[in-house]
C-alpha cells in the first residue's frame, strides 16, 4: 500500500537546529536504545554470575578460539565499513560498494563460525536447558546474531544503492550502526568466553 | 481497491503519513481502547460489590476470568490509553504544529510506529478470546506465576499477552526517537530551547526516559517469553533463577514509566492554566529543570515496590530516600501552576476545569504515595486496596483528567468546531465527583486490610463486614453512574465533529504556534511557515492592547 509517488518530502526532515544531520541524531537515539536493552540483559547476567561460581566451570567449554577468530573478523569488518564511509566522502559510491559488500561478507563469516560453535555445544550437550548459563548464552549471543543479520541485510540495502551513487550519506549511518554490533561483542567475548 | 476513491481514503487515512493524521488514529485507538478498560473494570467491579452474581452486559465472572480482567484493565489503560493518547496520539498531532513545522522529521517511521502499535492492539485484544483465556497473572507480571502455564492457567493467553507489550514497547520506541529528534532538528527558525512550549518539552522527556528505562524489560521480555515458550529458568529457582530478577527489571521500566505518562500530563495542565488564567507560565526555567530532575530522580526509586520482595532492608532505606526526594520537584512543579493562576484573570471553561481537577486530585494520588513510598507504612499497607487508590489518584488524573483537558482544549484546532460547553461541563461534574466516590472507599478499605487481586471476600470473614461491603458497592455503584456520564461526552464528541459550533483560528486567543495554523490544519499544517520571535507565555504584557502576544507575531 505505500504509495511511494505520493510521498513528498516535508520539510522537516530537511531542517537542522542541532546543525547534525537528523539521521545521525536519529541513530544515536537508537543506539541509545539499543544500549539500555544489551546494558539489561548483560547487568542481569553479571548479577547471576557473581552468585553463582560454578558458572565459571560452564563458562570453560565454550570455544575461545571461535570466539577470538570471530572478534577479529568483526573488527576488520568494521574497518572495511570505515573504509567504505572514507569512498563515500569522497563520492566514490562503488568503491564504498566494495567496501560494504566486504564488510557484508565479514558478518556472514561471523555467523558461520557462530553456527558452527552453537551445534558443536549442542551436539555435546551443551543445550539452553543445561544451565542457566547456556541460557544466558543462547539469549545473549542470539540477540547479538540477530543484529549482525539486520545489519548485513541493511549493509546489503546500502550498497546496492551506494553503487548507483544514491544517498551516500547513509554509508556512514549504517557504519555506526556496525561499530555499535561490533562493540557489543567485544562486550560478549570476555563475558561468555575468556571470563572463567 | 481499483476504485479511485477507495484508494484515496486509504492512502489518505489509513496509510497516510501526516503526523495530523497518525495522531488521529493513535488518538482514536486510545479512546477506543479506554472504552474497552472501563468495560473490564466495571465487569470486576460489579463481581467485588455483588460476587457470583451475573453482572449485566457480561454473565458471571469466574475466578480465572477475574483475573483475566483485572490484568487487562491495567495493561490496556497504561499502555494502550494512557500511552497512546497523552504521548503517541497529543505528541504527534501537536508536536510539529507547537514547533511550527509540517511534519515530523520521519513520516514513514511514524506510520510504521502506528503499525506496529495497531498490531500489538489487535493482539492485546484477541489474547482475551483465546483458550484458556486472557493472561491473569496481573499487568506486572510477576513470575513464577506468568512464567509457567501450569501456573497461570493461560498456555495461550499469557505468551500473546506479552508479545503484545513487547510491540507496543517496539512503537513507543520508534515514536520516541521520531519526537526527540523532530524537536532537537526541526523547530522553526527563532525557537530556541527556552522558547519551546512546555508540553513539547515533557513529550520529550518522557520519549527519553521511556527508551532509558524500557530496554532493560525488553530483554527481561525475552527472557520471560524464553522460560514461558521454551521451558528456560531464567525466573525459576530450581533451574537457578530468580523471580526477583523480573521485579527488578520490570519496576526500572515501571516506575519511570509513571513519569512517561505524568510528565506530559504535567505538560497539557501547564498550557492550559496559561490560557485560562491569561497570564505568564510561572517559573519556565524552574519546571523545565525539575522536569528533568523527575526524569532522572525516577530511575533510582524502583525498588519501593518490592519492599516486602525479600530486598535487603538497607536498600529499601535508600530507595525509601530515593522516593521521598522524587516529591520534591512534583511538588515544585504544583506549586509553580498554582502560582500562575495567582492573580490570574481566570476563565472556568471547560479544560480549565480538568487541569484545576487535575492539581487538586494529583494531589491527593502525590500525597498518599508518601505512605507507600516510606518502607516502615508500606509493610503494612502494601498490596492494599490503599494502593490501588494510590494510583488510581495518580494515574486517573494522568490519563482520563489531562486527556479529557487536552480534548477539550484542542478539540477546536484538530476539528475545526467547537464542543458544547453545557455538556462539557455537566460530563465535568458527573466524572469528578463519582470518581471520588470510587476510589476514596478504596483508601478505607486498604486502610482496613483489604488485599488486592481477591475474586470474592466472601472467603475472608473479617473482610465480609457489612460495612466494608457496603463501601465495596458504593465503589462500583460510584464507577456505574462515572460511567455513564461517559455517554455525555460521546455524544457531545461525535455530535460536535459535524454540527459543533465552526472555530476560527485562534479561539482561546493562545500563544503557541498550533493556533497559527487554520483549524482543522491542512496537509503542510501552515500557510506560511512561522518564525518565533518570543517565548510561548507571554500573557497580558504591560503596555500591549492585546493580552495575548502569539510567538510567531512580529511586533
Amino acid at each position: 500500500m505505500t504509495h511511494a509517488s505520493e510521498f513528498q518530502v516535508p520539510l522537516a526532515t530537511r531542517r537542522s537546529a542541532t546543525g547534525i544531520p537528523t539521521g545521525r541524531l536519529a541513530l544515536w537515539w537508537v543506539l541509545a536504545s539499543e544500549i539500555v536493552i544489551f546494558g539489561g540483559l548483560l547487568a542481569s547476567y553479571i548479577m547471576f554470575r557473581l552468585h553463582h561460581p560454578h558458572w565459571a566451570d560452564e563458562a570453560s567449554h565454550t570455544n575461545i578460539w571461535a570466539g577470538g577468530f570471530n572478534t577479529f573478523v568483526l573488527l576488520t569488518s568494521s574497518l572495511f565499513a570505515v573504509l567504505g564511509h572514507q569512498a563515500a566522502e569522497q563520492g566514490d559510491g562503488p568503491k564504498a560498494a566494495r567496501f560494504l559488500r566486504l564488510t557484508v561478507l565479514g558478518g556472514l563469516v561471523f555467523l558461520g563460525v557462530k553456527a558452527l560453535e552453537w551445534s558443536g555445544e549442542i551436539a555435546h550437550g551443551f543445550t539452553i536447558y543445561r544451565d542457566l548459563f547456556w541460557t544466558f548464552y543462547y539469549a545473549a549471543t542470539g540477540l547479538h546474531g540477530l543484529h549482525v543479520l539486520v545489519g548485513m541485510v541493511i549493509l546489503a540495502l546500502v550498497a546496492q544503492d551506494a553503487a548507483r551513487g544514491k544517498n551516500l550519506h547513509r554509508v556512514e549511518l549504517i557504519g555506526i550502526y556496525w561499530h555499535f554490533v561490533d562493540a557489543v561483542w567485544i562486550f560478549l567475548f570476555p563475558l561468555f568466553y575468556i571470563a572463567r | 481497491m481499483a476504485e479511485g476513491h477507495a484508494q484515496s481514503f486509504w492512502s489518505r487515512y489509513v496509510f497516510s503519513t501526516d503526523h495530523k493524521i497518525i495522531g488521529l488514529q493513535y488518538l482514536f485507538t486510545g479512546m477506543f481502547m479506554g472504552l474497552v478498560g472501563a468495560f473490564l473494570a466495571y465487569v470486576f467491579r460489579m463481581q467485588l460489590a455483588f460476587p457470583g452474581e451475573s453482572v449485566p452486559l457480561y454473565g458471571v465472572v469466574t475466578p480465572l476470568q477475574y483475573n483475566a480482567l483485572v490484568t487487562n484493565h491495567g495493561a490496556i489503560m497504561i499502555f494502550w490509553v494512557a500511552m497512546p493518547i497523552l504521548i503517541a496520539g497529543l505528541g504527534n498531532y501537536f508536536i510539529p504544529l507547537m514547533i511550527g513545522c509540517d511534519d515530523m522529521v520521519f513520516p514513514r517511521l511514524n506510520r510504521l510506529s502506528y503499525q506496529i502499535f495497531f498490531l500489538s492492539t489487535v493482539l492485546i485484544l484477541a489474547s482475551l478470546f483465546v483458550p484458556g483465556g486472557g493472561f491473569g497473572g496481573a499487568w506486572t507480571a510477576y513470575p513464577p506465576l506468568s512464567a509457567s502455564a501450569q501456573y497461570n492457567h493461560t498456555p495461550w493467553g499469557a505468551p500473546l499477552w506479552l508479545i503484545a507489550v513487547a510491540l507496543e514497547f517496539v512503537a513507543f520506541l520508534l515514536g520516541g526517537i521520531n519526537f526527540v529528534t523532530t524537536v532537537m532538528n526541526a523547530r522553526a527558525p527563532g525557537m530556541g530551547p527556552m522558547q519551546i512550549p512546555i508540553f513539547v518539552w515533557m513529550v520529550v522527556i518522557a520519549s527519553i526516559v521511556f527508551m532509558a528505562s524500557v530496554g532493560p524489560l525488553v530483554a527481561g521480555a525475552i527472557m520471560l517469553l524464553f522460560d514461558q515458550l521454551f521451558g528456560t529458568h531464567f525466573y525459576d529457582p530450581k533451574g537457578g533463577g530468580d523471580p526477583i530478577l523480573w521485579q527488578h527489571l520490570f519496576w526500572f521500566f515501571g516506575h519511570p514509566e509513571v513519569y512517561v505518562v505524568l510528565l506530559p500530563a504535567l505538560g497539557i495542565v501547564a498550557e492550559v492554566i496559561t490560557v485560562f488564567s491569561r497570564k505568564k507560565l510561572f517559573a519556565y526555567k524552574t519546571i523545565l529543570y525539575t522536569a528533568f530532575a523527575t526524569g532522572i530522580i525516577s530511575f533510582f526509586v524502583w525498588a519501593h515496590h518490592q519492599f516486602v520482595a525479600g530486598i535487603d532492608p538497607r536498600m529499601a532505606h535508600l530507595f525509601t530516600i530515593t522516593t521521598l526526594i522524587i516529591s520534591i520537584p512534583i511538588a515544585e512543579m504544583t506549586f509553580a501552576f498554582i502560582a500562575t493562576l495567582y492573580g490570574g484573570s481566570i476563565e472556568f471553561r471547560t479544560p480549565m476545569l480538568w487541569a484545576l481537577a487535575f492539581i487538586a486530585e494529583f494531589l491527593i494520588g502525590g500525597v498518599t504515595g508518601i505512605f507507600l513510598g516510606a518502607n516502615a507504612t508500606d509493610i503494612y499497607l502494601h498490596d492494599s486496596y490503599f494502593v490501588v487508590a494510590h494510583f488510581h489518584y495518580t494515574f486517573f488524573p494522568i490519563a482520563v483528567i489531562a486527556g479529557f483537558a487536552a480534548l477539550t482544549y484542542w478539540f477546536p484546532k484538530m476539528f475545526g468546531r467547537h464542543m458544547n460547553e453545557t455538556l462539557g461541563k455537566i460530563h465535568f461534574w458527573g466524572t469528578i465527583v463519582p470518581f471520588n466516590f470510587v476510589f476514596l472507599p478504596l483508601f478505607v478499605l486498604g486502610a482496613a486490610g483489604e488485599h488486592r487481586r481477591i475474586y470474592s471476600y466472601e472467603h475472608f470473614s473479617q473482610l465480609f463486614t457489612p460495612g466494608l461491603q457496603n463501601l465495596r458497592v458504593l465503589a462500583t455503584v460510584a464507577l456505574v453512574v462515572m460511567l455513564l456520564f461517559q455517554f455525555v461526552f460521546l455524544y457531545n464528541f461525535i455530535r460536535s465533529l459535524f454540527a459543533g459550533e465552526k472555530a476560527e483560528e485562534n479561539p482561546w486567543k493562545a500563544n503557541t504556534l498550533e493556533w497559527a495554523a487554520p483549524s482543522p490544519p491542512p496537509h503542510g499544517n501552515f500557510a506560511e511557515m512561522p518564525i518565533v520571535y518570543r517565548g510561548p507565555y507571554e500573557y497580558s504584557v504591560p503596555g500591549r492592547p492585546l493580552d495575548y502576544w502569539p510567538q510567531h507575531v512580529p511586533q
